[in-house]
Protein backbone atom coordinates (compact mmCIF):
# COMPACT_ATOMS: atom_id res chain seq x y z
CA UNK A 1 0.00 0.00 0.00
CA UNK A 2 3.01 2.30 0.04
CA UNK A 3 2.22 3.53 -3.46
CA UNK A 4 -1.22 4.61 -2.32
CA UNK A 5 0.24 6.64 0.55
CA UNK A 6 2.59 8.40 -1.82
CA UNK A 7 -0.26 9.17 -4.19
CA UNK A 8 -2.31 10.55 -1.28
CA UNK A 9 0.53 12.79 -0.13
CA UNK A 10 1.09 13.92 -3.71
CA UNK A 11 -2.57 14.81 -4.29
CA UNK A 12 -2.76 16.61 -0.97
CA UNK A 13 0.35 18.67 -1.75
CA UNK A 14 -1.12 19.60 -5.13
CA UNK A 15 -4.44 20.64 -3.57
CA UNK A 16 -2.78 22.71 -0.84
CA UNK A 17 -0.37 24.40 -3.25
CA UNK A 18 -3.16 25.09 -5.72
CA UNK A 19 -5.19 26.81 -2.97
CA UNK A 20 -2.23 28.80 -1.68
CA UNK A 21 -1.19 29.97 -5.12
CA UNK A 22 -4.73 30.37 -6.42
CA UNK A 23 -4.16 33.88 -7.84
CA UNK A 24 -1.30 32.59 -10.00
CA UNK A 25 -3.29 29.65 -11.37
CA UNK A 26 -6.57 31.26 -12.25
CA UNK A 27 -7.16 34.71 -13.68
CA UNK A 28 -10.81 34.82 -12.57
CA UNK A 29 -11.86 36.63 -9.39
CA UNK A 30 -13.80 34.16 -7.20
CA UNK A 31 -16.31 36.77 -6.02
CA UNK A 32 -16.68 39.00 -9.09
CA UNK A 33 -20.12 38.75 -10.63
CA UNK A 34 -20.19 38.47 -14.42
CA UNK A 35 -23.74 38.43 -15.70
CA UNK A 36 -22.63 37.82 -19.29
CA UNK A 37 -21.48 34.29 -18.50
CA UNK A 38 -24.13 32.71 -16.32
CA UNK A 39 -24.25 28.93 -15.82
CA UNK A 40 -21.78 28.01 -18.55
CA UNK A 41 -21.03 24.30 -18.53
CA UNK A 42 -17.38 23.24 -18.14
CA UNK A 43 -15.23 24.17 -21.15
CA UNK A 44 -11.64 25.12 -21.91
CA UNK A 45 -12.12 28.70 -20.68
CA UNK A 46 -14.05 27.87 -17.51
CA UNK A 47 -12.61 24.52 -16.46
CA UNK A 48 -15.39 23.72 -13.96
CA UNK A 49 -18.04 25.97 -15.55
CA UNK A 50 -19.67 29.01 -13.95
CA UNK A 51 -22.48 29.49 -11.44
CA UNK A 52 -25.73 31.44 -11.53
CA UNK A 53 -23.88 34.74 -11.08
CA UNK A 54 -21.28 33.96 -13.73
CA UNK A 55 -18.50 33.30 -11.22
CA UNK A 56 -15.86 30.83 -12.31
CA UNK A 57 -16.29 27.62 -10.26
CA UNK A 58 -12.66 26.56 -10.72
CA UNK A 59 -11.36 29.69 -9.06
CA UNK A 60 -14.06 29.52 -6.38
CA UNK A 61 -12.99 25.95 -5.56
CA UNK A 62 -9.33 27.00 -5.40
CA UNK A 63 -10.01 29.98 -3.16
CA UNK A 64 -12.53 27.97 -1.14
CA UNK A 65 -9.80 25.47 -0.35
CA UNK A 66 -7.87 28.21 1.46
CA UNK A 67 -10.65 28.61 4.01
CA UNK A 68 -11.71 24.98 4.27
CA UNK A 69 -8.23 23.51 4.72
CA UNK A 70 -6.85 26.23 6.97
CA UNK A 71 -9.91 26.12 9.24
CA UNK A 72 -9.54 22.35 9.58
CA UNK A 73 -5.84 22.75 10.44
CA UNK A 74 -6.28 25.56 12.95
CA UNK A 75 -9.17 23.74 14.64
CA UNK A 76 -7.09 20.56 14.79
CA UNK A 77 -4.16 22.37 16.41
CA UNK A 78 -6.44 24.09 18.94
CA UNK A 79 -8.16 20.79 19.77
CA UNK A 80 -4.80 19.09 20.13
CA UNK A 81 -3.38 21.77 22.44
CA UNK A 82 -6.44 21.88 24.69
CA UNK A 83 -6.75 18.11 24.66
CA UNK A 84 -3.06 17.69 25.53
CA UNK A 85 -3.22 20.16 28.41
CA UNK A 86 -6.42 18.71 29.86
CA UNK A 87 -5.38 15.10 29.29
CA UNK A 88 -1.95 15.60 30.90
CA UNK A 89 -3.40 17.30 33.97
CA UNK A 90 -6.20 14.81 34.34
CA UNK A 91 -4.02 11.77 33.81
CA UNK A 92 -1.10 12.94 35.95
CA UNK A 93 -2.96 14.27 38.97
CA UNK A 94 -5.73 11.68 38.92
CA UNK A 95 -8.24 11.43 41.77
CA UNK A 96 -10.75 14.26 42.07
CA UNK A 97 -9.33 16.46 39.31
CA UNK A 98 -9.44 13.50 36.98
CA UNK A 99 -12.99 12.62 37.97
CA UNK A 100 -14.34 16.13 37.42
CA UNK A 101 -12.49 16.63 34.14
CA UNK A 102 -13.51 13.28 32.75
CA UNK A 103 -17.13 13.88 33.69
CA UNK A 104 -17.01 17.06 31.65
CA UNK A 105 -15.28 15.28 28.76
CA UNK A 106 -17.93 12.55 28.76
CA UNK A 107 -20.61 15.21 28.78
CA UNK A 108 -19.17 16.86 25.67
CA UNK A 109 -18.77 13.50 23.94
CA UNK A 110 -22.33 12.48 24.75
CA UNK A 111 -23.81 15.35 22.75
CA UNK A 112 -24.52 14.76 19.08
CA UNK A 113 -21.35 16.47 17.80
CA UNK A 114 -22.69 18.20 14.70
CA UNK A 115 -25.62 19.63 16.66
CA UNK A 116 -23.24 20.91 19.34
CA UNK A 117 -21.14 22.59 16.66
CA UNK A 118 -24.28 24.10 15.15
CA UNK A 119 -25.34 25.36 18.56
CA UNK A 120 -21.99 27.05 19.14
CA UNK A 121 -21.80 28.65 15.72
CA UNK A 122 -25.25 30.14 16.26
CA UNK A 123 -24.15 31.89 19.46
CA UNK A 124 -21.18 33.77 18.03
CA UNK A 125 -21.18 36.11 15.05
CA UNK A 126 -20.35 34.05 11.99
CA UNK A 127 -16.82 34.07 10.63
CA UNK A 128 -13.65 32.00 10.49
CA UNK A 129 -13.06 32.07 14.24
CA UNK A 130 -16.56 30.97 15.10
CA UNK A 131 -16.14 27.91 12.92
CA UNK A 132 -12.78 27.18 14.54
CA UNK A 133 -14.31 27.56 18.01
CA UNK A 134 -17.25 25.32 17.10
CA UNK A 135 -15.04 22.53 15.76
CA UNK A 136 -12.58 22.85 18.65
CA UNK A 137 -15.36 22.78 21.24
CA UNK A 138 -16.42 19.40 19.92
CA UNK A 139 -12.97 18.08 19.05
CA UNK A 140 -10.82 18.64 22.15
CA UNK A 141 -12.68 16.08 24.24
CA UNK A 142 -11.61 12.99 22.31
CA UNK A 143 -7.98 14.20 22.36
CA UNK A 144 -8.20 14.73 26.12
CA UNK A 145 -9.57 11.24 26.65
CA UNK A 146 -6.88 9.64 24.50
CA UNK A 147 -3.99 11.55 26.11
CA UNK A 148 -5.30 10.88 29.60
CA UNK A 149 -5.38 7.14 28.94
CA UNK A 150 -1.85 7.27 27.58
CA UNK A 151 -0.58 9.29 30.56
CA UNK A 152 -2.16 6.81 32.97
CA UNK A 153 -0.03 4.03 31.51
CA UNK A 154 3.13 6.20 31.17
CA UNK A 155 2.89 7.32 34.78
CA UNK A 156 3.55 3.80 36.03
CA UNK A 157 6.76 3.40 34.05
CA UNK A 158 10.17 3.38 35.79
CA UNK A 159 11.48 6.55 34.16
CA UNK A 160 8.73 8.63 35.74
CA UNK A 161 9.41 7.05 39.11
CA UNK A 162 13.11 7.78 38.59
CA UNK A 163 12.35 11.40 37.73
CA UNK A 164 10.26 11.73 40.84
CA UNK A 165 12.89 10.13 43.05
CA UNK A 166 15.56 12.59 41.98
CA UNK A 167 13.21 15.37 42.99
CA UNK A 168 11.73 16.65 39.74
CA UNK A 169 8.76 18.94 40.26
CA UNK A 170 5.33 17.95 38.92
CA UNK A 171 5.55 20.63 36.24
CA UNK A 172 8.92 19.37 35.10
CA UNK A 173 7.70 15.79 34.94
CA UNK A 174 4.67 16.80 32.92
CA UNK A 175 6.49 19.10 30.50
CA UNK A 176 9.82 17.34 30.09
CA UNK A 177 8.95 13.68 30.57
CA UNK A 178 5.29 13.10 29.81
CA UNK A 179 4.60 15.64 27.08
CA UNK A 180 7.29 14.48 24.61
CA UNK A 181 6.11 10.90 25.05
CA UNK A 182 2.55 11.90 24.20
CA UNK A 183 3.48 13.75 21.02
CA UNK A 184 3.80 10.84 18.55
CA UNK A 185 0.41 9.49 19.54
CA UNK A 186 -1.10 12.97 19.32
CA UNK A 187 0.16 13.55 15.82
CA UNK A 188 -1.19 10.22 14.61
CA UNK A 189 -4.55 11.03 16.11
CA UNK A 190 -4.37 14.49 14.56
CA UNK A 191 -3.88 12.86 11.16
CA UNK A 192 -6.87 10.60 11.73
CA UNK A 193 -9.05 13.53 12.82
CA UNK A 194 -8.21 16.17 10.20
CA UNK A 195 -10.53 14.67 7.62
CA UNK A 196 -13.40 14.72 10.09
CA UNK A 197 -12.77 18.38 10.92
CA UNK A 198 -12.81 19.29 7.26
CA UNK A 199 -16.14 17.46 6.90
CA UNK A 200 -17.56 19.32 9.92
CA UNK A 201 -16.38 22.63 8.51
CA UNK A 202 -17.98 21.95 5.15
CA UNK A 203 -21.19 20.76 6.82
CA UNK A 204 -21.37 23.99 8.85
CA UNK A 205 -20.81 26.17 5.83
CA UNK A 206 -23.30 24.06 3.89
CA UNK A 207 -25.86 24.92 6.57
CA UNK A 208 -24.94 28.61 6.20
CA UNK A 209 -23.16 28.80 9.56
CA UNK A 210 -19.56 29.02 8.35
CA UNK A 211 -17.58 31.70 6.59
CA UNK A 212 -20.14 34.07 5.09
CA UNK A 213 -20.69 34.70 1.36
CA UNK A 214 -19.48 36.07 -0.98
CA UNK A 215 -16.21 34.43 0.13
CA UNK A 216 -16.36 30.82 -1.03
CA UNK A 217 -15.76 27.67 0.99
CA UNK A 218 -16.31 24.21 -0.40
CA UNK A 219 -19.43 23.71 1.70
CA UNK A 220 -20.98 27.04 0.80
CA UNK A 221 -20.35 26.58 -2.93
CA UNK A 222 -22.48 23.42 -2.73
CA UNK A 223 -25.13 25.02 -0.58
CA UNK A 224 -25.51 28.16 -2.72
CA UNK A 225 -25.88 26.15 -5.91
CA UNK A 226 -28.20 23.51 -4.50
CA UNK A 227 -31.27 25.07 -6.09
CA UNK A 228 -29.66 25.04 -9.53
CA UNK A 229 -28.87 21.35 -9.34
CA UNK A 230 -31.11 20.41 -12.27
CA UNK A 231 -29.97 23.18 -14.63
CA UNK A 232 -26.29 23.38 -13.62
CA UNK A 233 -25.15 20.22 -11.79
CA UNK A 234 -21.46 21.00 -12.41
CA UNK A 235 -21.69 23.84 -9.90
CA UNK A 236 -21.88 21.39 -7.02
CA UNK A 237 -19.99 18.40 -8.42
CA UNK A 238 -16.49 19.87 -8.33
CA UNK A 239 -16.59 21.45 -4.88
CA UNK A 240 -17.80 18.10 -3.53
CA UNK A 241 -15.05 16.22 -5.34
CA UNK A 242 -12.53 18.60 -3.79
CA UNK A 243 -13.87 17.76 -0.32
CA UNK A 244 -13.89 14.00 -0.94
CA UNK A 245 -10.40 13.98 -2.41
CA UNK A 246 -8.87 16.08 0.37
CA UNK A 247 -10.58 14.18 3.19
CA UNK A 248 -9.61 10.88 1.57
CA UNK A 249 -5.96 11.94 1.44
CA UNK A 250 -6.08 13.00 5.11
CA UNK A 251 -7.62 9.66 6.06
CA UNK A 252 -5.17 7.56 4.04
CA UNK A 253 -2.20 9.45 5.51
CA UNK A 254 -3.70 9.17 9.00
CA UNK A 255 -4.12 5.40 8.59
CA UNK A 256 -0.56 5.06 7.33
CA UNK A 257 0.79 7.03 10.30
CA UNK A 258 -1.16 4.85 12.70
CA UNK A 259 0.14 1.66 11.13
CA UNK A 260 3.67 3.03 11.25
CA UNK A 261 3.36 3.83 14.95
CA UNK A 262 1.97 0.38 15.78
CA UNK A 263 4.84 -1.14 13.92
CA UNK A 264 7.47 1.07 15.49
CA UNK A 265 6.18 1.17 19.04
CA UNK A 266 8.37 -1.59 20.57
CA UNK A 267 11.52 0.22 19.51
CA UNK A 268 10.69 3.81 20.29
CA UNK A 269 10.54 5.50 23.64
CA UNK A 270 6.79 5.21 24.17
CA UNK B 1 -32.26 13.59 35.73
CA UNK B 2 -28.68 14.80 35.88
CA UNK B 3 -28.66 15.00 32.08
CA UNK B 4 -31.78 17.14 32.30
CA UNK B 5 -30.19 19.51 34.80
CA UNK B 6 -26.89 19.87 32.96
CA UNK B 7 -28.40 20.42 29.53
CA UNK B 8 -30.93 22.82 30.99
CA UNK B 9 -28.20 24.80 32.74
CA UNK B 10 -26.01 24.84 29.63
CA UNK B 11 -28.79 26.00 27.37
CA UNK B 12 -29.80 28.76 29.77
CA UNK B 13 -26.19 29.80 30.25
CA UNK B 14 -25.75 30.44 26.54
CA UNK B 15 -25.78 34.06 25.51
CA UNK B 16 -28.60 35.20 23.28
CA UNK B 17 -32.06 36.15 24.41
CA UNK B 18 -34.90 34.00 23.04
CA UNK B 19 -37.31 36.90 23.42
CA UNK B 20 -35.18 39.19 21.27
CA UNK B 21 -34.82 36.64 18.52
CA UNK B 22 -38.57 36.07 18.72
CA UNK B 23 -39.75 39.66 18.34
CA UNK B 24 -36.72 41.30 16.76
CA UNK B 25 -34.50 44.09 18.08
CA UNK B 26 -36.98 46.89 17.55
CA UNK B 27 -39.97 45.61 19.51
CA UNK B 28 -41.33 47.90 22.21
CA UNK B 29 -40.54 47.08 25.86
CA UNK B 30 -44.13 46.16 26.73
CA UNK B 31 -44.28 43.41 24.13
CA UNK B 32 -40.96 42.05 25.40
CA UNK B 33 -42.26 42.03 28.98
CA UNK B 34 -45.47 40.27 27.95
CA UNK B 35 -43.64 37.55 26.04
CA UNK B 36 -41.12 37.11 28.84
CA UNK B 37 -44.03 36.39 31.20
CA UNK B 38 -45.58 34.06 28.69
CA UNK B 39 -42.50 31.85 28.25
CA UNK B 40 -41.48 32.30 31.89
CA UNK B 41 -37.99 33.72 31.31
CA UNK B 42 -38.65 36.54 33.81
CA UNK B 43 -38.30 34.08 36.71
CA UNK B 44 -34.96 33.02 38.19
CA UNK B 45 -33.05 29.98 37.05
CA UNK B 46 -34.05 27.53 39.78
CA UNK B 47 -37.77 28.10 39.51
CA UNK B 48 -37.53 27.80 35.71
CA UNK B 49 -35.77 24.48 36.13
CA UNK B 50 -38.22 23.18 38.72
CA UNK B 51 -41.08 24.25 36.47
CA UNK B 52 -39.56 22.24 33.64
CA UNK B 53 -39.09 19.15 35.81
CA UNK B 54 -42.70 19.49 36.91
CA UNK B 55 -43.74 19.44 33.25
CA UNK B 56 -41.58 16.36 32.62
CA UNK B 57 -43.19 14.52 35.53
CA UNK B 58 -46.56 15.19 33.95
CA UNK B 59 -45.18 13.69 30.75
CA UNK B 60 -45.00 17.00 28.91
CA UNK B 61 -42.14 18.88 27.27
CA UNK B 62 -43.61 22.35 27.25
CA UNK B 63 -44.61 24.47 24.29
CA UNK B 64 -42.53 25.92 21.47
CA UNK B 65 -41.77 29.64 21.93
CA UNK B 66 -42.61 30.17 18.28
CA UNK B 67 -45.51 28.05 17.21
CA UNK B 68 -47.02 27.55 20.68
CA UNK B 69 -47.40 23.91 19.68
CA UNK B 70 -46.91 21.12 22.18
CA UNK B 71 -43.29 19.99 21.82
CA UNK B 72 -44.04 16.44 23.01
CA UNK B 73 -46.71 16.08 20.33
CA UNK B 74 -44.39 17.40 17.60
CA UNK B 75 -41.65 15.02 18.66
CA UNK B 76 -44.08 12.10 18.73
CA UNK B 77 -44.94 12.99 15.14
CA UNK B 78 -41.37 13.35 13.93
CA UNK B 79 -39.52 10.73 15.92
CA UNK B 80 -41.07 7.75 14.04
CA UNK B 81 -39.75 9.28 10.81
CA UNK B 82 -36.27 9.49 12.30
CA UNK B 83 -36.47 5.88 13.51
CA UNK B 84 -37.66 4.79 10.08
CA UNK B 85 -34.75 6.53 8.36
CA UNK B 86 -32.17 5.23 10.86
CA UNK B 87 -33.55 1.73 10.45
CA UNK B 88 -33.58 1.96 6.67
CA UNK B 89 -29.97 3.15 6.64
CA UNK B 90 -28.88 0.29 8.89
CA UNK B 91 -30.71 -2.32 6.80
CA UNK B 92 -28.52 -1.21 3.90
CA UNK B 93 -25.28 -0.47 5.77
CA UNK B 94 -24.95 -3.63 7.88
CA UNK B 95 -25.06 -6.38 5.22
CA UNK B 96 -23.05 -4.36 2.69
CA UNK B 97 -20.46 -3.25 5.20
CA UNK B 98 -19.96 -6.73 6.67
CA UNK B 99 -19.81 -8.34 3.25
CA UNK B 100 -17.31 -5.85 1.90
CA UNK B 101 -15.14 -6.16 5.00
CA UNK B 102 -15.16 -9.93 5.04
CA UNK B 103 -14.52 -10.39 1.36
CA UNK B 104 -11.57 -8.02 1.53
CA UNK B 105 -10.23 -9.90 4.56
CA UNK B 106 -10.51 -13.19 2.66
CA UNK B 107 -8.63 -11.75 -0.32
CA UNK B 108 -6.17 -9.97 1.95
CA UNK B 109 -3.47 -8.07 0.09
CA UNK B 110 -4.86 -8.92 -3.32
CA UNK B 111 -6.45 -6.64 -5.85
CA UNK B 112 -9.97 -6.87 -4.46
CA UNK B 113 -8.80 -6.04 -0.94
CA UNK B 114 -7.02 -2.93 -2.14
CA UNK B 115 -10.02 -1.83 -4.16
CA UNK B 116 -12.35 -2.42 -1.21
CA UNK B 117 -10.04 -0.52 1.15
CA UNK B 118 -10.02 2.48 -1.16
CA UNK B 119 -13.81 2.32 -1.49
CA UNK B 120 -14.13 2.18 2.30
CA UNK B 121 -11.81 5.16 2.83
CA UNK B 122 -13.83 6.96 0.17
CA UNK B 123 -17.02 6.12 2.04
CA UNK B 124 -15.89 7.64 5.32
CA UNK B 125 -14.60 10.68 3.45
CA UNK B 126 -17.90 11.53 1.79
CA UNK B 127 -19.71 14.68 2.83
CA UNK B 128 -23.26 13.31 3.18
CA UNK B 129 -24.89 16.52 1.99
CA UNK B 130 -22.96 16.33 -1.26
CA UNK B 131 -23.47 12.65 -2.05
CA UNK B 132 -27.13 13.11 -1.14
CA UNK B 133 -27.48 15.89 -3.72
CA UNK B 134 -25.61 13.88 -6.34
CA UNK B 135 -27.84 10.82 -5.77
CA UNK B 136 -30.88 13.07 -5.89
CA UNK B 137 -29.75 14.58 -9.19
CA UNK B 138 -29.02 11.22 -10.76
CA UNK B 139 -31.99 9.15 -9.59
CA UNK B 140 -34.77 11.70 -9.33
CA UNK B 141 -33.94 14.50 -11.71
CA UNK B 142 -32.03 12.64 -14.42
CA UNK B 143 -33.52 9.13 -14.37
CA UNK B 144 -36.78 10.23 -12.69
CA UNK B 145 -37.03 6.93 -10.82
CA UNK B 146 -37.51 8.22 -7.31
CA UNK B 147 -39.07 11.32 -5.72
CA UNK B 148 -36.42 13.95 -4.82
CA UNK B 149 -37.67 14.85 -1.36
CA UNK B 150 -40.44 14.61 1.20
CA UNK B 151 -41.86 12.00 3.54
CA UNK B 152 -44.28 9.36 2.33
CA UNK B 153 -44.36 5.80 1.02
CA UNK B 154 -41.41 3.45 0.60
CA UNK B 155 -40.04 5.21 -2.49
CA UNK B 156 -39.32 8.35 -0.48
CA UNK B 157 -37.03 6.61 1.98
CA UNK B 158 -34.69 4.92 -0.51
CA UNK B 159 -32.44 7.87 -1.37
CA UNK B 160 -32.05 9.32 2.14
CA UNK B 161 -31.45 5.83 3.54
CA UNK B 162 -28.72 5.12 0.98
CA UNK B 163 -27.13 8.51 1.64
CA UNK B 164 -27.09 7.97 5.38
CA UNK B 165 -25.89 4.39 5.07
CA UNK B 166 -22.75 5.08 3.01
CA UNK B 167 -20.43 6.36 5.76
CA UNK B 168 -21.78 3.72 8.19
CA UNK B 169 -21.26 0.91 5.66
CA UNK B 170 -17.71 2.09 5.05
CA UNK B 171 -16.78 2.20 8.72
CA UNK B 172 -18.43 -1.20 9.32
CA UNK B 173 -16.41 -2.62 6.42
CA UNK B 174 -13.15 -1.30 7.87
CA UNK B 175 -13.85 -2.71 11.33
CA UNK B 176 -15.11 -6.01 9.88
CA UNK B 177 -11.89 -6.43 7.91
CA UNK B 178 -9.50 -5.79 10.81
CA UNK B 179 -11.54 -7.88 13.27
CA UNK B 180 -11.66 -10.80 10.92
CA UNK B 181 -7.93 -10.63 10.28
CA UNK B 182 -7.37 -10.58 14.05
CA UNK B 183 -9.57 -13.61 14.60
CA UNK B 184 -7.93 -15.66 11.87
CA UNK B 185 -4.65 -15.39 13.80
CA UNK B 186 -6.20 -16.85 16.96
CA UNK B 187 -5.29 -20.40 18.03
CA UNK B 188 -8.89 -21.66 18.02
CA UNK B 189 -9.07 -21.18 14.27
CA UNK B 190 -5.97 -23.36 13.91
CA UNK B 191 -7.67 -25.97 16.10
CA UNK B 192 -10.77 -25.83 13.95
CA UNK B 193 -8.64 -26.30 10.83
CA UNK B 194 -6.72 -29.15 12.47
CA UNK B 195 -9.97 -30.85 13.34
CA UNK B 196 -10.67 -30.85 9.62
CA UNK B 197 -13.67 -28.55 9.64
CA UNK B 198 -14.80 -27.27 6.29
CA UNK B 199 -13.78 -23.74 5.44
CA UNK B 200 -17.40 -22.70 5.26
CA UNK B 201 -18.10 -23.95 8.76
CA UNK B 202 -15.04 -22.19 10.13
CA UNK B 203 -16.09 -18.96 8.47
CA UNK B 204 -19.68 -18.94 9.68
CA UNK B 205 -19.48 -20.69 13.05
CA UNK B 206 -16.14 -19.48 14.35
CA UNK B 207 -15.11 -16.32 12.59
CA UNK B 208 -18.41 -14.60 11.95
CA UNK B 209 -19.78 -15.22 15.41
CA UNK B 210 -16.67 -13.83 17.09
CA UNK B 211 -16.46 -10.88 14.76
CA UNK B 212 -20.01 -9.84 15.54
CA UNK B 213 -19.14 -8.45 18.97
CA UNK B 214 -17.07 -5.41 17.98
CA UNK B 215 -19.32 -4.91 14.98
CA UNK B 216 -22.43 -4.73 17.14
CA UNK B 217 -20.81 -2.06 19.30
CA UNK B 218 -20.16 0.03 16.21
CA UNK B 219 -23.60 -0.58 14.74
CA UNK B 220 -25.21 0.33 18.05
CA UNK B 221 -23.27 3.60 18.24
CA UNK B 222 -24.15 4.52 14.66
CA UNK B 223 -27.79 3.65 15.12
CA UNK B 224 -27.91 5.63 18.34
CA UNK B 225 -26.42 8.69 16.70
CA UNK B 226 -28.90 8.46 13.82
CA UNK B 227 -31.72 8.45 16.34
CA UNK B 228 -30.44 11.83 17.48
CA UNK B 229 -31.34 12.96 14.02
CA UNK B 230 -29.35 12.98 10.83
CA UNK B 231 -29.39 16.75 10.42
CA UNK B 232 -27.78 16.95 6.99
CA UNK B 233 -29.64 14.08 5.35
CA UNK B 234 -32.95 15.28 6.75
CA UNK B 235 -32.27 18.82 5.53
CA UNK B 236 -31.44 17.80 1.98
CA UNK B 237 -34.29 15.39 1.47
CA UNK B 238 -36.87 17.42 3.36
CA UNK B 239 -37.28 14.49 5.74
CA UNK B 240 -39.51 15.49 8.63
CA UNK B 241 -37.40 14.06 11.48
CA UNK B 242 -36.14 15.35 14.81
CA UNK B 243 -32.68 16.28 13.50
CA UNK B 244 -34.06 19.07 11.35
CA UNK B 245 -36.59 20.00 14.04
CA UNK B 246 -33.82 20.38 16.58
CA UNK B 247 -31.55 22.34 14.26
CA UNK B 248 -34.33 24.82 13.57
CA UNK B 249 -34.88 25.00 17.31
CA UNK B 250 -31.21 25.79 17.88
CA UNK B 251 -31.11 28.49 15.23
CA UNK B 252 -34.29 30.16 16.52
CA UNK B 253 -33.29 29.64 20.18
CA UNK B 254 -36.51 27.76 20.74
CA UNK B 255 -35.34 26.20 24.00
CA UNK B 256 -38.27 23.87 24.76
CA UNK B 257 -37.80 22.28 21.34
CA UNK B 258 -34.02 21.84 21.81
CA UNK B 259 -34.47 20.44 25.32
CA UNK B 260 -37.19 18.04 24.21
CA UNK B 261 -35.20 16.72 21.25
CA UNK B 262 -32.05 16.33 23.35
CA UNK B 263 -33.92 14.42 26.04
CA UNK B 264 -35.61 12.07 23.60
CA UNK B 265 -32.39 11.61 21.61
CA UNK B 266 -30.18 10.87 24.61
CA UNK B 267 -32.77 8.50 26.09
CA UNK B 268 -32.89 6.63 22.79
CA UNK B 269 -29.09 6.50 22.77
CA UNK B 270 -29.00 5.04 26.29
CA UNK B 271 -31.70 2.50 25.43
CA UNK B 272 -29.75 1.35 22.37
CA UNK B 273 -26.65 0.90 24.51
CA UNK B 274 -28.59 -1.23 26.98
CA UNK B 275 -29.91 -3.29 24.07
CA UNK B 276 -26.34 -3.74 22.79
CA UNK B 277 -25.25 -4.97 26.23
CA UNK B 278 -28.09 -7.48 26.19
CA UNK B 279 -27.04 -8.71 22.78
CA UNK B 280 -23.47 -9.24 24.06
CA UNK B 281 -24.92 -11.29 26.83
CA UNK B 282 -26.67 -13.47 24.34
CA UNK B 283 -23.81 -13.72 21.85
CA UNK B 284 -20.80 -14.14 24.08
CA UNK B 285 -20.83 -16.84 26.75
CA UNK B 286 -17.73 -15.26 28.30
CA UNK B 287 -19.74 -12.20 29.33
CA UNK B 288 -22.32 -14.46 31.01
CA UNK B 289 -19.69 -16.46 32.87
CA UNK B 290 -17.94 -13.33 34.14
CA UNK B 291 -21.20 -11.99 35.47
CA UNK B 292 -22.21 -15.17 37.30
CA UNK B 293 -18.72 -15.41 38.79
CA UNK B 294 -19.29 -12.05 40.44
Amino acid sequence: MKALNKIAIGILVVIVLASVFAPLITKYDPVKIDLDSIKISPNSKHLFGTDNKGRDIFSRVLYGGRFSISIAFIAAIFSLSIGLAVGLLSGYYGKKIDMVIMMFVDLVLSFPSLLLAIGISVIFPSGIFTVVIAITAVGWASFARLIRGHVLSLKEQPFIEAARSIGCSDIRIILVHLLPNCLPLSFVFLGLKLGGYLLTESALSFLGLGVQPPMPTWGSIISLNRIYISSAPWTIVFAGLAIVLTVMCFNIIGDALRDRLDYASPGCRV
Amino acid sequence: MSITFITFALIKALPGDPVLSLVGERANPETIERIKKQIGSDKDFLSQFLGYVGLLLKGELGRSHYTQRDVAKDIMEKFPNTIELAFGAMVIAVPFGIMLGFISAIYRGRFFDRLASIIAVGGISLPVFWIGLILMYFFSLYLKWLPPSGTGDIRFIILPAITLSLPAAASIARVARTTMLDIVEQPFIKTAKAKGLKNRDILFKHILKNALIPLITLIGLDFGSYLNGAVLTETIFGWDGIGRFMMEGIIKRDYPVVMGCLLVGTSAFVLINIAVDMIYHYLDPRVRINESAK
